[in-house]
């Protein structure tokens, strides 16, 4: 039954949802905005995240919530060693390099998935009791639900402090200058392959974020990142390849579309609301909303 | 051949959003000319030079080719007509050799890849770079490549050559040789329009010289009156006292 | 007296390559018994042909389709569907086919040619992923039961055989000689030239010229096609497809990595990179894949990893430095 109350409550959930999705296209958008690289394993880095996360809820009885920024700086950790152990040799290619990074990812994703498969098996988990889980807010009758609005609320922060590290500090500068011209940054002095280096662990740390939070309410198996890492591709293209913002703007809108969608089309065609929304911008606007790419 | 100007630009005017490029600019070049387009930097050479290649179909104005109005035809189209065309920052088709950069251009007028290779070994004969019809583009030094440049472009068997300063950052003896192939292009019946800055190269060669400034036709005549008028040396002298270029 | 292009004589020690390479696949079916094996044969010769037909419009033309899958899955559907419904013959359904995916394949570079770059490969993945969801939830061609092909005796006519997997393999390798030898008479032709035109530089090509929409569009259709009489055959030879066997992301990007891993826009990538990546992929799965733990993955995804960053031009750099000679 559609009345205006289901609309709107599953418009505030598609929006909360949105705002997930902004929080995981951002950190794609970073790294391609930074060197041109789009990484096929960043569903991989959430499902790590979301993995780590259950890992400490299990074992050592640690609140997802508190996990949350552990797990972003683990995260952090690990997109720096992956960009130095694997994806700095991948962009040595002289030519095809687009396609060379694409499979050199996507060999990485498989990687991952393996791994996972073999570490964790494909059961799959859940985080039962965290401290959120049950709660909601409701205000004017509309049920937000505490784990998607505290994953909302940390995605709105995350997304603010990076815009205040890109605009605001030296290293936001220098990431910007190093995108124009990595040649020219070697010059001052700036080390191009540290400020990469910061720059996946920065995009892997925000999407490490996003899969702690979701870890609360979502089911954790091996390929659970694949739907997420297409989605995430999707929206950072929808904003605008080399637009941050493009990015999470297009993350919130992605969000209510899926919901709206969800509305009208049966469960299994809720991302056909977002494709054509997709091919509808770009064959208006060949560089999505806010791109510059 | 008839009076009629091969290339004729007429009151041609291009806006980007408020700046305005070119201001009502027309110029005629008779077949067989060699026209040199001069000016400071920010003149509107540029903007006019890819208007008549066909990059953008201008804001007001029209041009016309060979008695035919190309304003609204597209590059590929005025390159079959018989415009052709270099760019200023080499685009080699980095990962094909010489002669296939080149055989691209010449299977404009040929329609088999055999055929269109020939004619491209014999454009390379011409312009000198056929020891290295085999190389990759990439690895030419830039004086080839500026060359290559030009033979691709020769390639399409042009009726109007345009250049973009191929003279600029040449060493003397690299110009020295560029101004022999010009001369040579032009005797073969190529009508060339140049645009440059490197003025000792130019003024010597060309038969007459174009100036614009801020985006009009500022002097227009035989280079050696061109240098001598005082609003053309107030155009370049004014620049050399504002900021430096970058 | 001019002597022989390098260009012709490097053609014709292309095609007597080929001529070998042909005819030792041909014996293998005679030697190798085993139906396993064979089947890895089989599947070895369609991702080459595949994986070539990709490289015409990835490869050469330099567009980066991630959405492949839809061209196979239209050939796999049509040539399934116009037999079991229809009784039309698998020959006829195969190019009826091809012939439909080269339709869509102009319908969809109309808008999307105008795209670049990844704004492009994300428009033809989301394309493909919203045939294989309309597939899914369409009566009409199954839903997600799929398509059984009932195999009633053996025939050519019918192009279904219950037990030998011989005339599979031969059709098999007839449609990757055929593919091979498709591009290797449009890369020396005017096509091939403009294609490579507009990968390196598109704005170059225009002005010498090369009207880049309509060699994207030629390397598209003729590259839909193929993938999609590819699918006609997949169809025959398993019998049975679904749209996660034959329209799947996954499967979109194991057409294109065989060709990317064994050198993008050459002749003898594709083959190269199929002949190399299928048995992997294959016998990482039967003697690893089994137990579940994704050893399989684990060891595939090292290895796609591994060629990719060792060796970015493709494993064709390995075999043949490269060449600054004529049309290669």
């Amino acid at each position: 039954m559609l009345t205006l109350e289901t609309i709107v409550q599953s418009l505030a959930s598609g929006l909360l949802m949105g705002l997930l999705y902004g929080l995981i296209a951002v950190g794609l958008a970073l790294i391609f905005g930074l060197m041109d690289v789009v990484n096929f394993a960043h569903g991989e880095f959430l499902m790590l995240a979301m993995y780590a996360t259950f890992g400490l809820a299990v074992s050592l009885a640690v609140d997802p919530l508190l996990a949350a920024p552990l797990v972003a700086a683990a995260s952090f950790v690990f997109g720096a060693v992956i960009y130095l152990g694997i994806v700095r040799f991948a962009m040595r290619a002289a030519s095809n390099r687009g396609m060379v990074q694409i499979f050199a990812t996507f060999g990485l994703a498989i990687l991952l998935r393996g791994l996972a498969q073999f570490l964790f098996t494909p059961d799959y988990r859940s985080v039962q009791n965290s401290w959120l889980s049950g709660k909601s807010l409701a205000i004017y009758g509309v049920y937000l639900p505490a784990p998607q609005l505290a994953g909302a609320l940390i995605s709105i922060a995350a997304f603010a402090g990076l815009y205040l590290v890109i605009n605001r500090t030296d290293f936001g500068r220098a990431l910007e200058a190093t995108r124009e011209d990595a040649g020219a940054v070697a010059l001052v002095g700036i080390d191009k392959n540290r400020i990469f280096a910061f720059g996946w662990g920065l995009g892997a740390a925000l999407v490490g974020l996003a899969g702690a939070v979701m870890a609360t309410f979502f089911y954790i198996y091996p390929d659970v990142g694949a739907s997420f890492a297409l989605i995430a591709y999707v929206t950072v293209a929808l904003g605008g390849f080399g637009s941050v913002f493009g990015a999470f703007a297009a993350g919130i809108i992605v969000g209510l579309v899926e919901a709206i969608t969800a509305m009208i089309l049966p469960p299994a065609l809720k991302y056909v609301g977002i494709y054509a929304v997709y091919l509808a911008v770009v064959f208006l606007r060949p560089r999505g909303l806010f791109g510059s790419l | 051949m008839g009076d009629a100007p091969l290339l004729e630009v007429r009151g041609i005017t291009q806006r980007f959003g408020g700046l305005t490029a070119n201001g009502d600019v027309s110029l005629k070049i008779a077949r067989g000319e060699l026209v040199g387009l001069i000016g400071p930097n920010g003149a509107g050479k540029s903007t006019l030079f890819n208007l008549i290649a066909g990059v953008m179909a201008p804001t007001l104005g029209s041009i016309w080719f060979d008695g035919e109005d190309v304003t609204r035809l597209p590059a590929a189209t005025r390159c079959r007509r018989g415009i052709a065309r270099t760019f200023q920052v080499v685009r080699s088709f980095e990962s094909m050799s010489v002669l296939d950069n080149v055989t691209v251009g010449s299977l404009v007028r040929a329609t088999r890849a055999a055929e269109a290779r020939r004619a491209a070994i014999d454009v390379l004969t011409f312009t000198g770079l056929h020891t290295r019809a085999y190389a990759l583009a990439n690895e030419l030094t830039p004086a080839e490549k500026r060359r290559l440049e030009i033979s691709r472009a020769l390639a399409t068997a042009p009726k109007l050559l345009l250049l973009d300063e191929v003279m600029t950052g040449l060493t003397p003896a690299e110009a020295q040789r560029g101004v022999e192939l010009v001369r040579r292009i032009r005797d073969n019946g190529v009508t060339i329009l140049m645009v440059e800055h490197v003025m000792e190269v130019v003024m010597p060669l060309v038969d007459r010289a174009v100036v614009l400034d801020l985006g009009r036709v500022l002097a227009e005549g035989k280079p050696a009156d061109v240098v001598r008028d005082p609003k053309v040396i107030g155009a370049y002298l004014g620049e050399r006292h504002s900021a430096p270029r970058a | 007296m001019m002597k022989v292009a390098p260009t012709a004589l490097h053609r014709r020690h292309q095609l007597m390559v080929a001529v070998l390479v042909a005819a030792l696949a041909a014996m293998l079916p005679l030697l190798i018994k085993d139906v396993y094996l064979q089947n890895i044969l089989v599947l070895t010769l369609m991702y080459a042909a595949l994986s070539q037909s990709w490289n015409i419009l990835g490869g050469y033309c330099g567009q980066i389709s991630l959405g492949h899958a839809l061209y196979f899955g239209v050939g796999a559907y049509a040539t399934a569907l116009l037999f079991t419904k229809f009784g039309v013959l698998p020959w006829f359904g195969m190019a009826a086919g091809g012939a439909i995916a080269a339709v869509i394949a102009l319908c969809l570079g109309y808008p999307c040619f105008r795209l670049r770059g990844h704004y492009f490969a994300i428009a033809t993945i989301v394309i493909a992923e919203t045939a294989y969801l309309l597939f899914l939830n369409w009566e009409w061609v199954g839903g997600a039961t799929g398509i059984d092909i009932p195999i009633r005796q053996d025939s050519w006519m019918a192009f279904q055989f219950a037990r030998s997997k011989l005339p599979y393999i031969y059709f098999a390798l007839l449609f990757a000689c055929v593919t091979w030898l498709v591009t290797f008479v449009l890369e020396d032709s005017k096509w091939g030239y403009w294609w490579r035109a507009v990968k390196d530089d598109p704005e170059a090509a225009e002005s010498l010229g090369v009207v880049v929409f309509h060699s994207k569009m030629a390397a598209a259709a003729v590259s839909a096609f193929f993938t999609a009489i590819g699918g006609g055959f997949y169809a025959q030879f398993v019998a049975y497809i679904d749209p996660d066997s034959v329209m799947s992301f996954h499967f979109s990007l194991l057409m294109a990595l065989p060709a990317v891993l064994g050198g993008i826009g050459t002749l003898w990538g594709p083959v190269l990179g199929a002949a190399v990546l299928i048995p992997l992929t294959e016998l990482t799965r039967s003697y690893m894949g089994g137990s579940g733990r994704g050893i399989d993955l684990i060891v595939y995804g090292t290895l796609v990893m591994f060629i990719a960053v060792a060796r970015p031009e493709g494993l064709i750099g390995l075999v043949a430095r490269r060449r600054a000679t004529g049309a290669n």
